[in-house]
């Protein structure tokens, strides 16, 4: 049958030349080949010892940010378990007690809040949604885990420590919402 | 009879009705929205002014038109009389300066609020409300106090509607809270911080529009949105027990009584179907409770969203099943 795409290549039988059944040329100019890319210009990057830099709208692990005093300001509204389109996010709220006012801004708070890691597919929907400019993505890597237990991440995991600040600063320029 | 028409569409209604239920006849988006009316509480209505509409033709008998725009709620038809709501250019303005009047003082504390979601200053502000504030001064705070040990009330949240009022002064036998002072400094108060006891002293939750008065044992429990209304009815000496249980998995998050489309609590068997105390706050158990069904959501409104169900159980098995 005739063919369609014009790519068929019919097999022929014919015999080698005395050259192409030496082999060695052929293999001598396989290795000049392998030779050559010694020189080019690597398309790797030896992860974890040198890094790629990064898009400023990188997506990878979020933060839950704090303010300047160091108050978190997630106030468990739900809005980002909402917005998740792979229902990663749950929270549990409680109530400030007095005399944590210098511990969260609003007066109610995540009492208890995880990401799956594994669940989420890192599209940001969550950053847009938050009204308290709490959760940001940022430009760390998620580790790998032999546990699927380990890639829930809870508070302690994202809430940036008050000494250790997670900076965004360029993020928040890309989404500044209208004053 | 008297005829009159609403944004182009003619109804014909009994004389003494008003503009708003005129339109709610009418039904779907001639219906002007309502903070402080409250067709089932006696006297309400006249104090939010967010039912503004205009009336082209008075009557027609006299057919100019009134100056200002009007209170729909408060205001009684008359025969050829031609109102416009949607269709009316000065109607938008006006209620969008109300709703900016509305918020000066109202706290943009939504993503705390127990009421997000469900609130209708929320819903009004989306419609007519500015995307920024224009007011520079300090609002108003005070600070949440308790009435009695199941409701709270968060003064900064209250747009004086006085529906709470009524409902203590009408279903209630005896009133122990009202607003006190006067002008900008109005609040709502229990007379010398005493607690509300009485049976039906929960509707105030219900007939509040803005989260000014809230559940406290649902208070910062979930959102509304995460749960699953479903109609439920208990056995119960006290109110006819039927209600709104708030589902989370096989949890009763909360209780509430059952709401039409305006946010007004369903009659049942022909009388207001408010629920008692013991319903609303200590029935917390499935047991208790005889479930029926999912409850109509708007498919619009935010506590429809996740559900990916309909509210048809035949049309749900045929989606789960292919059958």
């Amino acid at each position: 049958m005739e063919s369609l795409s014009n790519r068929k290549k019919v097999v022929s039988n014919k015999k080698m030349s005395f050259m192409e059944k030496l082999y060695l040329p052929a293999i001598i100019g396989g290795m000049w080949i392998t030779f050559k890319h010694l020189f080019r210009k690597h398309n790797t990057t030896k992860y974890p010892e040198v890094k790629r830099e990064f898009a400023t709208v990188y997506r990878g692990q979020h933060v839950l940010k704090r303010d300047e005093q160091g108050r978190e300001n997630c106030t468990a509204c739900g809005l980002c378990a909402v917005a998740c389109p792979a229902e990663a996010i749950t929270m549990t709220s409680a109530e400030r007690k007095k005399g944590e006012e210098n511990l969260y801004r609003e007066e109610k708070y995540a009492s208890m809040y995880e990401i799956n890691m594994l669940r989420c597919i890192f599209c940001g929907l969550c950053e847009e949604a938050c009204p308290k400019e709490a959760i940001f993505l940022t430009d760390r890597i998620v580790p790998t885990y032999f546990e699927r237990e380990d890639f829930i991440y809870g508070k302690e995991k994202l809430v940036e420590p008050v000494d250790q600040r997670v900076d965004i600063t360029k993020r928040q320029l890309t989404g500044k919402r209208p004053a | 009879m008297v005829k009159v028409i609403v944004d182009d569409i003619e109804v014909e209604v009994e004389p003494g009705t008003t503009i708003l239920n005129a339109a709610r006849k009418i039904g779907g988006e001639v219906v002007p929205p309502a903070m402080c009316y409250y067709s089932k509480l006696e006297g309400s209505g006249g104090k939010c002014r967010t039912c503004l509409v205009e009336v082209a033709a008075g009557s027609a008998a006299d057919p100019r038109p009134m100056p200002k725009l009007v209170a729909s709620c408060s205001t009684p038809v008359q025969d050829g009389m031609v109102i416009k709501n949607k269709t009316s250019e000065r109607v938008r303005e006006g209620r969008a300066a109300v709703t900016e009047f509305l918020l000066i003082n109202h706290p943009l504390d939504c993503p705390i609020c127990d009421q997000a979601g469900e609130c209708h200053l929320q819903d009004l502000g989306f419609e007519h409300g500015k995307a920024g504030t224009r007011y520079e001064e300090k609002r108003r705070t005070y600070d949440p106090i308790d009435i009695g040990d199941k409701i709270k009330l968060h003064m900064n949240r209250c747009i004086l509607c006085y529906r709470c009022v009524y409902t203590a002064n009408q279903i209630t036998d005896n009133r122990v809270h009202g607003v006190m002072h006067r002008g900008d400094h109005a609040e709502i108060s229990t007379y010398i911080e005493k607690a509300i006891d009485n049976d039906f002293s929960g509707n105030v939750i219900d007939v509040c529009p803005v989260g000014a008065l809230t559940d406290k044992t649902f208070r910062f429990k979930s959102r509304v949105w995460f749960l699953k209304p479903m109609n439920a009815s208990c056995e119960c000496t006290k109110c006819a027990g039927k209600a709104v249980v708030w589902m989370f998995g096989d949890e009763i998050a909360r209780v509430t009584g059952r709401k039409d489309q305006y946010g007004e609590i369903e009659d049942v068997d022909g009388k207001t179907g408010w629920i008692c105390n013991e319903c609303r706050f200590d029935k917390k158990d499935k047991s208790k409770w005889n479930i029926e069904g999912p409850r109509v959501i708007n498919r619009h409104s935010v506590i429809s969203q996740g559900h990916y169900l309909t509210n048809d159980p035949k049309r749900d098995a045929k989606k789960l099943t292919g059958k």
